[in-house]
């Protein structure tokens, strides 16, 4: 980082940009994030709208994983990390009595970097989280499930006749839309997803991200990203972050046309990241 | 002069000789003009000659220890009188035996029978030979040895090749001795096994239920063999395995899952030795704990509830057994399960899955190949388990599946049947060593699929 | 039902809608239930902790509640008139009249004296067995010491019998002989109280049981020759493992062809540390002692059935500490100029080192716990006299342990006990040293 961009940095003191939306299915005020002693995200703020996927983009290290991982309560499985702010799903505090963790990633589902398929087969994969939470009443409910999850994750067709070969067993592709059609078998309102195509080649990348647009009808997406190109390809807004704050929201097309701050605009413009 | 003695004087000789190497290499530097005009260090040209000194000696010295008492025995047969070498092999090998025990208890003059004196002067003399020839061939190898490599220096020698040469040799051949560890183990179960079933069948040690080897100490009559028939033994092994394996599998698997999942770093660093203790504890003191503490409470508990308990329980063995394998189990079902990555957790927390949840159906099944390779490998340590066994089970040979009986293992038999004092040939302590081939290859196979299946394991996830 | 109806209604517009109602409803009627399981099933991994640790509790109490008495001796104070014509020696005479001397006789009339209304025959032995028939040998000693006390008369301190000796330590109540479980009888029973009310009964540390050797009466037995035998033992154990496994361990991490034969000797070498120890005996007896003529139930035997069993242990150790060397240091040293050879024995061994100490330290404590192949070379004889050389008879403190642990006298379990105590110190002292070495050296690359 430069001189200017470090003025330019510190500059930020409130995001460019509206982090409201009119109908918000979850809304983040002030988060920040420590681990252990080091901060990670300064006080962001940001709603999720539905039907809708919004973008996180910038530089590795900017913090735009750990904000998505806050969406689920994802960090409370590391020890030392610790999370302040307001957060609610539907108007409801994602910390409340009402929604605890289990509840919570039972709506807000997640999609990781790497292909994670438990050791089970194909089926079992997409059944676990029906079965764990007791979805289904019977096996033939349970067939539906799985065999709908597939067809909406785009899977199906490639694997209906070997459901029972193990998930590990699939190509890199496969595998990361077998844990899409694993997330989306819970019938959850948001799926968050974390560089999903980052250990994908390209043809794969195209057909998820084809995905990712079919699947916005129903959910409310939140998609980090490291590529532009996909950012602008599948998302309708896009949250640039920079060094653990969020430097500018807006519509995709905007920030990548005309973005307002020297930050996003150097980063948009490949000068760094 | 005692083998340590001459070892030392080997060792000495080395010394000097390295000392002798070093200068000349030294000194023909200095003439030529420096260190550099040589091709190795002078320490390389010393070595050369200490080693081409000590090696030779320490050969010899160590093939005439090995050698040469049973060379000794088949000179002395000269001097075995007549009268018993007419009555057998046996008869000459215990007499020959008398005969050293008296030259080495050094009571020559105390002996009255001239024959047995003359023998064992014979023996004396024989000794006293061995001794000053072995230092005179030893003396001269190293001499020669270290003069041929002296006289090999100049500065275009290679000794730093040839140092390496010998000492690349040394390596090679210390990692062969895992190798050779193994072919002397099944050469030496083997070979007295095969002696074992030219007197009893094998079909009968493997499928007869009737074990009483003590009937063999008799004259050597013809089917006074006692029986051999080892299934009772087969079955005590069995039992008192099944219940330490009872035992150690769940405490050692939810130990391991508790440290492995829930335990906080600090908890994980308290417990994690204390259990390691369990492991180090040795077997003897298992034994003690389960003989003295262990059998009278499970006998006790039992009579509390009309149950009669024999003293020797199988019960409290295998209790105690599994104790002592709670670690094995725990520390490799540990590791096994802090093997799988993260992301597999991640994944199904991401679904809303509790911990407990993620433990059993997905982190769990994951690490099963593993833990099942642990829990073979455990298994094996089970049934290969000697002292605990040995003063907690009894001796007697019933056949039952009954865990208040008392029953008998492989590893006991083998004990009662080797300690005390009988002769090495009888059915009764080649029975021993049949049972020994039967433990080795079981437990062999249980380590070759248990280390096969865990090594794919973790390469599955490397 | 609704959740499936929906989603096949989705189904068959293209995408289906999620079913988020009924998912939060289940879920949340799930939560309940499904945190009690989670309770349970830390409880478990809890419980199954708190057993482990338990047992090694119960064990250690049973071992060290029943094994501390022995470490205590329980002595006498007796006036003893070392009379010139009873001994039948004088202060001149040789050390050898000195030893034969009948000091016994010393002893029974000192306890006649102190109790001088004692007549009969039958009561005479009784009031003999009070004291040791080791404390002739105290007296003996004292007396070979310093001849010039014959004649005199001196106070003295001298062992008591077991039976006396439990009496005093498990502190039984001496007023009521009729509840004490002893061998003694009420006669002496009585005594013991008069000698103790005078306070010529005391008790101290029981300096017999690390000096002399194996006995088999109770109060005489000490450890010193089993101590002797393990230190031996596992002197030939570490001379012979040690270089040999730092060997191997360098040719497979540091020189080792990818190919079979190596292949072969690391499974092999895999086996061997899951291989039984009782085989490990076999192995002993049927290669050194029948076949090489080796003596029997000697420490050299001893020590290279255990460093063959202890090798695998150190070269997996050692393998472990030479792959943490980093290979950039391998680099720089043949970056210089140095050979393969020079690289490893003055760069990387040095440096895993302390890894490798500590490998063979943990190895050598697992060689001395070890019993089983020891039985089977024979090393379970008696020995009384301390081995002065590496091809004595002897025996180790394992070995010891299951001797005494098979003598029917109650008095062994004491001294069972309290040679386990010495073992597991060692034991306990070898792997802190392991440890300690650890933490000082532990480096991260």
């Amino acid at each position: 980082m430069n001189e200017s961009q470090q003025t330019a940095f510190e500059d930020i003191k409130e995001t460019v940009g509206d982090v409201t939306v009119d109908n918000p299915k979850m809304c983040l005020k002030n988060i920040d994030v420590f681990y252990g002693d080091k901060q990670a995200i300064y006080d962001v703020s940001l709603d999720i709208a539905n039907n809708e996927v919004i973008a996180m983009i910038g530089p590795s290290g900017c913090g735009k994983s750990t904000f998505l991982r806050c969406m689920n309560r994802m960090n409370d499985t590391i020890p030392s990390c610790r999370v302040s702010g307001e957060m609610m799903l539907d108007g409801e505090d994602l910390y409340g009595p009402s929604l605890d963790p289990v509840l919570l990633r039972a709506r807000v589902g997640m999609v990781f970097q790497k292909p994670n398929p438990f050791a089970k087969s194909i089926y079992d994969n997409v059944a676990y989280g029906p079965r764990i939470h007791g979805l289904a009443n019977n096996r033939a409910e349970l067939d539906d499930i799985v065999v709908n999850s597939l067809q909406k994750a785009g899977l199906f067709s490639e694997v209906q006749d070997r459901l029972d070969a193990p998930g590990t067993s699939l190509s890199g592709g496969q595998q990361q839309r077998l844990c899409i059609a694993r997330t989306i078998a819970v019938s959850p309102e948001v799926i968050l997803m974390d560089e999903p195509c980052s250990a994908l080649d390209p043809i794969a990348t195209a057909r998820i991200e084809e995905l990712i647009d079919e699947l916005r009808q129903n959910y409310a997406i939140a998609i980090v990203t490291h590529s532009m190109q996909q950012a602008a390809r599948v998302s309708q807004r896009t949250a640039y972050f920079h060094l653990g704050k969020l430097v500018e929201v807006g519509a995709t097309n905007t920030i990548f046309t005309n973005p307002t701050h020297e930050l996003t605009e150097n980063y948009i413009t490949g000068r760094f990241g | 002069m005692s083998p340590a003695t001459l070892l030392l004087l080997a060792l000495l000789l080395g010394l000097a000789t390295f000392a002798f190497g070093r200068y000349k290499a030294l000194s023909i530097a200095r003439s030529k003009g420096g260190n550099r005009y040589l091709h190795s260090l002078p320490g390389h040209y010393g070595m050369m000659v200490g080693l081409w000194c000590v090696l030779p000696a320490l050969a010899i010295l160590l093939a005439w220890q090995l050698f040469e008492t049973p060379v000794t025995n088949s000179l002395l047969d000269s001097a075995v009188p007549q009268s018993i070498s007419d009555k057998g092999e046996k008869a000459v090998e215990l007499y020959k035996n008398d005969i050293r025990n008296i030259v080495s208890a050094d009571q020559l003059d105390q002996v009255t029978d001239p024959d047995k004196k003359h023998a064992a002067l014979r023996l004396n003399h024989l000794n006293s030979f061995s001794r000053i020839a072995l230092l005179i061939v030893m003396l001269s190898a190293a001499l020669i040895g270290a003069a041929l490599a002296y006289r090999k220096i100049k500065a275009s020698t290679e000794a730093r090749t040839v140092v390496e040469r010998i000492l690349h040799v040394f390596l090679v051949s210390c990692a062969s001795i895992a190798i050779l560890t193994t072919i002397g183990i099944v050469f030496s179960v083997l070979f007295e096994a095969i002696r074992f079933f030219q007197q009893v069948s094998f079909l009968e040690f493997v499928s007869g239920t009737k074990w009483s080897p003590q009937t063999a100490i008799r004259t050597d009559q013809v089917g006074s063999s006692g029986s051999f028939g080892a299934v009772p033994l087969f079955v005590g092994t069995l039992l008192i395995s099944a219940i330490a394996m009872l035992v150690a599998v769940p405490f050692g698997l939810l130990s391991a899952i508790y440290l492995a999942e829930y335990a906080s770093p600090r908890a994980r660093s308290i417990i994690k030795p204390l259990l390691e203790v369990l492991a180090g504890i040795p077997t003897v003191v298992y034994g003690f704990f389960a003989a003295l503490t262990v059998a009278p409470l499970i006998r006790g508990l039992g009579e509390s509830i009309g149950l009669s308990v024999s003293s020797e329980s199988a019960l409290a063995a295998g209790i105690v057994v599994g104790i002592m394998i709670i670690p094995f189990v725990s520390s490799l079902s540990d590791d096994v399960i802090t093997a799988v990555p993260q992301a597999m957790r991640d994944g199904s927390y991401g679904l809303g899955a509790t911990k407990s949840e993620t433990v059993r159906k997905v982190v769990f099944p994951a690490a099963l190949p593993g833990i099942v390779g642990g829990i073979l490998l455990a298994a094996s340590r089970a049934i290969g388990e000697t002292m605990i066994v040995v003063m907690a089970a009894g001796l007697a040979a019933n056949l039952t599946v009954n865990p208040l009986e008392a029953v008998t293992t492989v590893t006991v038999q083998i004990v009662t049947l080797l300690t005390g004092d009988q002769e090495f040939d009888s059915a009764k302590t080649l029975a021993a060593f049949a049972l020994g081939l039967m433990l080795f290859v079981t437990t062999l196979m249980l380590n070759i699929i248990a280390l096969h299946v865990v090594r794919r394991y973790r390469e599955q996830y490397e | 039902m609704n959740n499936s109806d929906k989603s096949n209604a989705g189904a068959a517009s293209g995408l289906p809608t999620p079913a988020n109602k009924d998912t939060t409803s289940i879920v949340k009627a799930s939560l309940k239930r499904r945190y009690a399981a989670e309770k349970r099933f830390k409880l478990y991994g809890i419980l199954s902790i708190c057993a482990s640790i338990g047992f090694l509790v119960i064990l250690m109490v049973s071992i060290f509640s029943k094994g501390w008495p022995a470490f205590i001796g329980t002595y006498m104070q007796l006036d003893i008139t070392l009379d010139q014509d009873t001994l039948g020696v004088t202060p001149q005479s040789s050390y050898k009249e000195l030893r034969a001397a009948n000091y016994s006789k010393l002893i029974n009339n000192a306890l006649l004296e102190r109790f001088p209304d004692v007549s009969k025959r039958k009561e005479k032995r009784a009031l003999y067995k009070l004291v040791s028939s080791g404390a002739e040998y105290q007296l003996s000693a004292h007396v070979i010491n310093d001849p010039s006390m014959i004649g005199q008369s001196i106070k003295m301190w001298v062992a008591a019998d077991d039976e006396v000796s439990a009496l005093i330590k498990y502190k039984a109540n001496l007023d009521e002989p009729e509840n004490i479980t002893t061998r003694l009888s009420e006669k002496q029973i009585a005594w013991t109280k008069q000698m103790l009310d005078a306070g010529e009964i005391k008790t101290g540390l029981n300096k017999a049981f690390f000096t002399n050797g194996d006995s088999r009466e109770p109060e005489q037995a000490g450890i010193r020759a089993a101590l002797v035998g393990s230190a031996f033992t596992l002197l030939i154990t570490f001379l012979l493992s040690f270089p040999v496994a730092v060997a191997a361990a360098i040719y497979l991490e540091e020189f080792a062809p990818q190919n079979r034969w190596t292949d072969l000797v690391e499974v092999n070498i895999n086996n061997l540390a899951a291989v039984p120890s009782i085989v490990f005996g076999l192995l002993g007896l049927a290669v050194f002692i029948n076949f090489f003529s080796l003596p029997r139930s000697a420490p050299i035997v001893g020590g290279i059935v255990l460093s063959l069993m202890t090798l695998p242990t150190i070269i997996i150790a050692s393998r472990a500490a030479l792959k943490a060397v980093p290979p950039s240091i391998r680099e720089a040293a043949r970056g210089l100029g140095a050979s393969p050879q020079q690289v490893v024995w003055h760069h990387v061994l040095p440096l895993a080192m302390p890894g490798i100490l500590t490998g063979t330290i943990i190895g050598l404590a697992q060689a001395l716990g070890e019993t089983a192949p020891l039985l089977m070379i024979g090393m379970v004889a008696f020995i009384v006299d301390v081995p002065s050389s590496i091809t004595d008879a002897a025996t180790v403190l394992p070995v010891q342990v299951f001797l005494w642990a098979d003598s029917p006298e109650r008095a062994f379990v004491e001294k069972t006990s309290a040679a386990i105590i010495v073992l597991l110190a060692f034991l306990i002292l070898m792997n802190a040293v392991a440890v300690l070495l650890r933490k000082k050296f532990e480096r991260r690359w």
